[in-house]
Parts: structure tokens; C-alpha cells; sequence
């Protein structure tokens, strides 16, 4: 077991590409050697430290992609080029696939970006990717550009609005693709109904599907017992965050609730 | 196979082997999942009378050699806990030992009143967290009076609430001049039994790239390995003066050669938490397992037979 980068590590930021008015990508000019679905402890000093997809780690440098929905994805927010932010992991497991499969990633949120580093693994191993993005409208749409710039991989858009690509949910898009055959395997990041909707389409259709278990994390490493779900006992940060669907369905409260830095329940 | 049952005030653990209060405790499903694992029983997380807000992140680190923390003791208060332990039952029959903590001292009356009503057969009574100085003060684990005083109110609070029966165990901090004496007072109060010990420190550790603290609270306690060679000497210490005491050891144990000593030294239990960050929560039936080996290599046929071994040497 790799206990050695339990301690944060500051490093610069060297880059911030701004998403859209709601995410920006920070990348730092540092290596965990993390994989696809893994994730980090991004930590501001004297404010908070919290978990954060790995969205890119090329051997030598990192991204992460951040939505600003609080007091420390907003303070994120407000760093510049050359601000110090601490990292340590990478924690939890990873998305992998077969050589040469045929896979859908459905993504909600955020969930483009680690999806997008695992798409940008899966393709060298000769993997055919459809990816499917969803927003609610057609700017806050993540990753578009990138994923189609990838060899193999086409794009999928959906938008609540319908100002892009299909009109409705992603998870439409996905029984399209799955109905239409072939789809061994699928994996979704995003709100935990959109997971628990994919898995079970996935299921219908006889493909597999991991999806990204998210609990409220304090340590990351499995001490703290913040994020053990009900069910199996076990803390998601080590089983998860990604897991095979027969696993998750084990977790009582996947799609039901989820709970606080108290350990308080609250329904999704 | 050697025995690793023990009887601990009149509870009996499978082996000797108990969840350390703030690992892994926070559910009912949590806890009985370290049973799976292998352990003997579990303490649950302090709980408070009322919701409790812990520190920001980060609360805790470490590597191969030390751990830190200073979570500052988040709770969501009874009602959850009564609803974690119904969880808990329902999976395994294994000992909970109910750990309480309360900032004030009527804070540590109203939260005795609370778990008297749940039925406990052993609390823990945690009056030696060195994280929530700046809300209460110095632990009161620190002075010889107020331990006995909270001792004492905890005790009387117990026996009105219905739990007379319960059996109290008091946590005592390392970072005291003389552990011993108060031991003593808190038995003269009436604790049963000890747990020994708390974290250390509290100490700190700088980000030299910002020069800044990491952990949030800048202090922490500290555990892991090296608090072994501390833990040993005040279990040893206690158990001198002491001669039968139920005492759990609780510090730096990792392996089952460490447990051995930390029994032989006079713990009738072992405590164990930071042993999940170095060797995952899978640690407590590794740990069983070389306990086990040790005493068949060494022909011990009950792990009871080791508790305080050494004293008849020294
Ligand atoms: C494994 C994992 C990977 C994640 N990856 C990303 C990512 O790549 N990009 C991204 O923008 N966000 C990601 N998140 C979510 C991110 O951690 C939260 O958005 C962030 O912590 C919010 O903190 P805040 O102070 O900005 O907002 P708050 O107002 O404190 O919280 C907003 C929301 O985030 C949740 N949250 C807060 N703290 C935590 C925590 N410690 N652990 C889990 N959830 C929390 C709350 O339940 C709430 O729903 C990930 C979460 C997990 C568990
Ligand atoms: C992350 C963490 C949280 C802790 N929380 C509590 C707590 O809530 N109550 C308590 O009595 N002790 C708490 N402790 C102290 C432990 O129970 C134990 O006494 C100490 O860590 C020494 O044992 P160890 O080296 O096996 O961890 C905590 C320790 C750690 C590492």
C-alpha cells in the first residue's frame, strides 16, 4: 500500500485554462503518476482541502478541473498563475477496459473531465469511445473540443435546454447507443441519479458499467470513515471512487442518500 | 491455536484486538465491517450530547513513520448514534464500546445521561483530546481534580440514567507529568478501568514551500509507531501501581509482535487506530493472525496468560 504521499505537497500553478463561467482547469507542473478515476486532496492553506478528480496526469504534469460551487471551489477560483496549491494522493481506484472495446462515458458536470482522461487512456489501447457530454446548456458543455480531437472517440452532446445536441438527458443518448449494439462497458461520472440511471441501462443491455461513487471525504485514505457507505461498510475513497455496478449496487444508499461532514443523511 | 478470548469487565472479545476511538467509527455498518475484518470489538467515535463541528481540512496526515491529526471531534449527536448502534447490532454480536467526550463538564453529564439509556455494557469516558484546547481548554486527563471530578459526574450520571451496570473506562493523555497519579484519581472516582493513551502533543508540521501550518488547527495529536515505545512504558507504569487493572493499550500498535509486548507490559485489550493508515482496515485480522502464530511458535496457549508479563521480571 502506498502510504507516502499522505502528506500535502505545494506546488505552483502553472496554467489556468477557464472552462466556462462555472469551471476552470488548473494545471501544475507535478506528477503523482495518478490514473484515469483516481483522485487528489487539493488543499489552499488556512482555508480547506478537498477531493478533486485527477483530469489529466501525463507523467509530468496535472489537471484539475474545478466547478465553482462553494467556499473552496470558489477560492480555487480566485488563484492565479504562479499560487501555490497543496497536493497529495493520488487516491482510490481507476476506470480501465478491455484492448480494442467498444465503451460509452457518460459524463454530468464535472464528470467530463476525469471521464476525458480516461478516454484519452482507453484510446491507446485501441479502444472505440463514444463520449457523451451533458449540460443544461450548450456553454456549459466540458471538454467538447478535446474529446474530438482524440483519435477514436466521437462526441455526444445533450443539453437540457436543447441549445445543443439532443434535447433532454444524456441517459437518452446512451439507451440510443446502447440499443443500437455493441457497447460492452459503460462508465458515467456525474449526479448520482444520471450514474444509477446509465448503470441500469447499461445492465438492461447487457454491457457492464462502473460508475464514480462520491461521499463526503475528509482523509482520502481510508482512516477518517467519513465516506463508508451503508450496505458494505467500506470507505469509498479505497473501494472507490470507481466501481464496478454489482459492487455499487451493494451500497444502500447509492441513489438514495449520501452524507455530511457530520456523518448526518441526506436524501439526493 | 492458541485462545485470544478475553474478559474485559465482565465482556467477552473474541480476541483482544479493539477499533481506537476516531478510526473508521462513524457508522453502525462502518464498525461492524472492522468486525469482518478481524477485530474483537469496536469503540465508536466520541460522541457528544449535541452536534459537535470538527475542524476544516486538512485534519489529519502522515507516512510510513508518524501520523497527526486533529479532526476536532465532529459528531452529529445522539439520535444518530442510538441509530448507528441499531445498525450495528443487527450485523454482529461483538462488543461496542461506547466512547462519550463533552468540552464543559456539563457537557460530559448530559452526554453519560444520553448513552445510559442505549444500553452500554463499557464507555470510555475521553477526557484526553488534545484538539479542542481552544474551545475548552487544557484535557482534563491534564489535572488531577477536574478527572476525578468529571470521573465522579459521569459515574453518578450513569447509574441514574439506568446504566448502573455499565462498567466506565476513562482515556488518559500522555501529556502529563505523572500518568500514575491520575490514574489514581480517576479509579478512587470510580472508573473500572483505563485506556492508555491519547494521542501526543500536540505537535505541527509546516508546508516549507508557503510556510504555512498544514493542519488547519496548526497542532495535532500525535500517533502511530514510534508512540509505542511512550504507550508501553505508561501502561507498564499504571499497571505497577495497579496490580489487576483493566487497562486497554492503545498507541502505535501496528503488528501482532507489538500487541504481545503491549499486553505483556499489563493491557488486557489493544487499542488500535492509526494501524489502518499503515496497513488498511484489514490490519485488525493480520494482526490476530500473528498474534496467534507468535503464541503457537512460543506455546502459549491462552493470550490471557501474557497480561502483564513482565512485571514478574522487573
Ligand atoms: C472523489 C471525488 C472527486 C471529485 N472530483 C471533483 C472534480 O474533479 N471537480 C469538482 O469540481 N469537484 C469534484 N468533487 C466535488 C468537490 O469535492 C466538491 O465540489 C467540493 O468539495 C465543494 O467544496 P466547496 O467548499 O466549494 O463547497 P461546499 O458548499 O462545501 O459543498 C458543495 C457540495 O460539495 C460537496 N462536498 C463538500 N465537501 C466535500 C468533501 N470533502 N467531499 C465530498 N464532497 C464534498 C457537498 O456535499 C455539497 O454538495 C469531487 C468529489 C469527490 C468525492
Ligand atoms: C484520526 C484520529 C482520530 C481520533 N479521534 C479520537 C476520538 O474521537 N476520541 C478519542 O478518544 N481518541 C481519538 N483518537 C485517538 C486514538 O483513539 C488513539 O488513542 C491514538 O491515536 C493512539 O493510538 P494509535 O497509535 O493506535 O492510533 C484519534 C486518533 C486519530 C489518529
Amino acid at each position: 500500500m502506498q502510504i507516502l504521499n499522505r502528506v500535502p505537497k505545494s506546488v505552483k500553478i502553472k496554467e489556468i485554462i477557464v472552462e466556462n463561467d462555472m469551471v476552470k482547469t488548473f494545471v501544475v507542473d507535478f506528477s503523482l503518476g495518478a490514473r484515469p478515476g483516481q483522485f487528489v486532496m487539493l488543499w489552499i492553506p488556512r482555508l480547506d482541502e478537498k477531493p478533486i478528480s485527477v483530469a489529466m496526469d501525463n507523467g509530468s504534469e496535472m489537471h484539475f478541473t474545478v466547478a465553482a460551487v462553494g467556499p473552496f471551489s470558489n477560492a480555487m477560483h480566485e488563484l492565479s498563475v504562479g499560487d501555490f496549491v497543496g497536493v497529495r494522493g493520488p487516491f482510490g481506484t481507476e476506470f480501465e477496459c478491455d484492448e480494442g472495446a467498444h465503451i460509452a462515458l457518460l459524463a454530468g458536470g464535472y464528470g467530463a473531465a476525469p471521464l476525458y482522461f480516461f478516454a484519452h487512456e482507453a484510446v491507446k489501447k485501441g479502444a472505440k469511445v463514444e463520449f457523451i457530454v451533458g449540460a443544461r446548456s450548450a456553454d456549459l458543455v466540458l471538454y467538447e473540443e478535446r474529446i474530438s480531437a482524440l483519435d477514436c472517440a466521437t462526441v455526444h452532446v445533450s443539453t437540457d435546454d436543447g441549445s445543443k445536441g439532443h434535447h433532454g438527458y444524456n441517459t437518452q443518448v446512451l439507451q440510443e447507443l446502447l440499443d443500437a449494439g455493441g457497447i460492452e462497458a459503460v462508465y458515467a461520472v456525474g449526479p448520482e441519479i444520471m450514474m444509477l440511471k446509465g448503470a441500469e441501462a447499461a445492465e438492461a443491455a447487457g454491457a457492464k458499467a462502473f460508475v464514480s461513487v462520491e461521499r463526503y471525504m475528509k482523509c482520502g485514505f481510508g482512516v477518517c470513515g467519513n465516506c463508508v457507505v451503508d450496505g458494505t461498510g467500506d470507505p469509498v475513497c479505497l473501494k472507490g471512487p470507481v466501481m464496478p455496478w454489482e459492487e455499487v449496487k451493494k451500497i444502500e444508499d447509492f441513489g438514495k442518500y449520501h452524507r455530511d461532514e457530520f456523518g448526518k443523511k441526506h436524501n439526493f | 491455536m492458541a485462545d485470544l478470548s478475553v474478559e474485559f469487565l465482565g465482556v467477552k472479545f473474541e480476541n483482544p484486538l479493539v477499533l481506537a476511538s476516531g478510526i473508521l467509527g462513524i457508522t453502525g455498518d462502518g464498525m461492524a465491517r472492522v468486525i469482518e475484518h478481524g477485530a474483537g470489538g469496536v469503540t465508536t467515535k466520541s460522541l457528544w450530547a449535541k452536534e459537535h463541528k470538527g475542524h476544516p481540512n486538512p485534519t489529519m496526515m502522515g507516512n510510513e513513520h508518524w501520523f497527526i491529526n486533529a479532526v476536532g471531534i465532529p459528531d452529529a449527536g445522539p439520535e444518530k448514534a442510538a441509530e448507528e448502534l441499531a445498525r450495528y447490532r443487527a450485523k454482529t454480536d461483538a462488543p461496542m464500546i461506547f466512547n462519550i467526550v463533552g468540552g464543559m463538564m456539563e457537557g460530559f453529564g448530559e452526554i453519560a445521561e444520553k448513552v445510559a439509556g442505549m444500553g452500554p455494557k463499557i464507555v470510555e469516558l475521553n477526557i484526553s483530546c488534545p484538539n479542542v484546547k481552544d474551545e475548552f481548554g487544557k484535557p482534563m486527563a491534564c489535572s488531577i481534580s477536574k478527572s476525578a471530578e468529571v470521573t465522579r459526574l459521569v459515574r453518578s450520571k450513569l447509574d441514574e440514567g439506568g446504566a448502573a451496570d455499565a462498567k466506565l473506562v476513562v482515556k488518559l493523555s500522555p501529556n502529563v507529568e505523572n500518568i500514575v497519579t491520575i490514574a489514581d484519581s480517576v479509579i478512587e472516582a470510580g472508573a473500572d478501568g483505563i485506556c492508555a493513551i491519547n494521542t501526543l502533543g500536540p505537535g505541527m508540521v509546516i508546508d516549507i514551500e508557503t510556510a504555512q501550518p498544514v493542519l488547519h488547527n496548526k497542532f495535532g495529536g500525535i500517533s502511530g509507531h514510534m508512540l509505542k515505545l511512550l504507550s508501553v512504558a505508561l501502561v507498564y507504569q499504571i499497571r505497577a501501581k495497579h496490580k489487576d487493572l483493566p487497562i486497554i493499550g492503545t498507541g502505535g500498535i501496528s503488528t501482532g509482535r507489538d500487541a504481545i509486548e503491549m499486553m505483556m507490559a499489563g493491557a488486557s485489550l489493544i487499542g488500535m487506530g492509526t494501524a489502518v493508515h499503515f496497513r488498511g482496515p484489514e490490519v485488525f485480522g493480520k494482526v490476530a493472525k500473528e498474534m496467534n502464530d507468535w503464541c503457537d511458535e512460543n506455546g502459549v496457549e491462552k493470550i490471557t496468560d501474557i497480561i502483564g508479563k513482565v512485571h514478574a521480571n522487573t
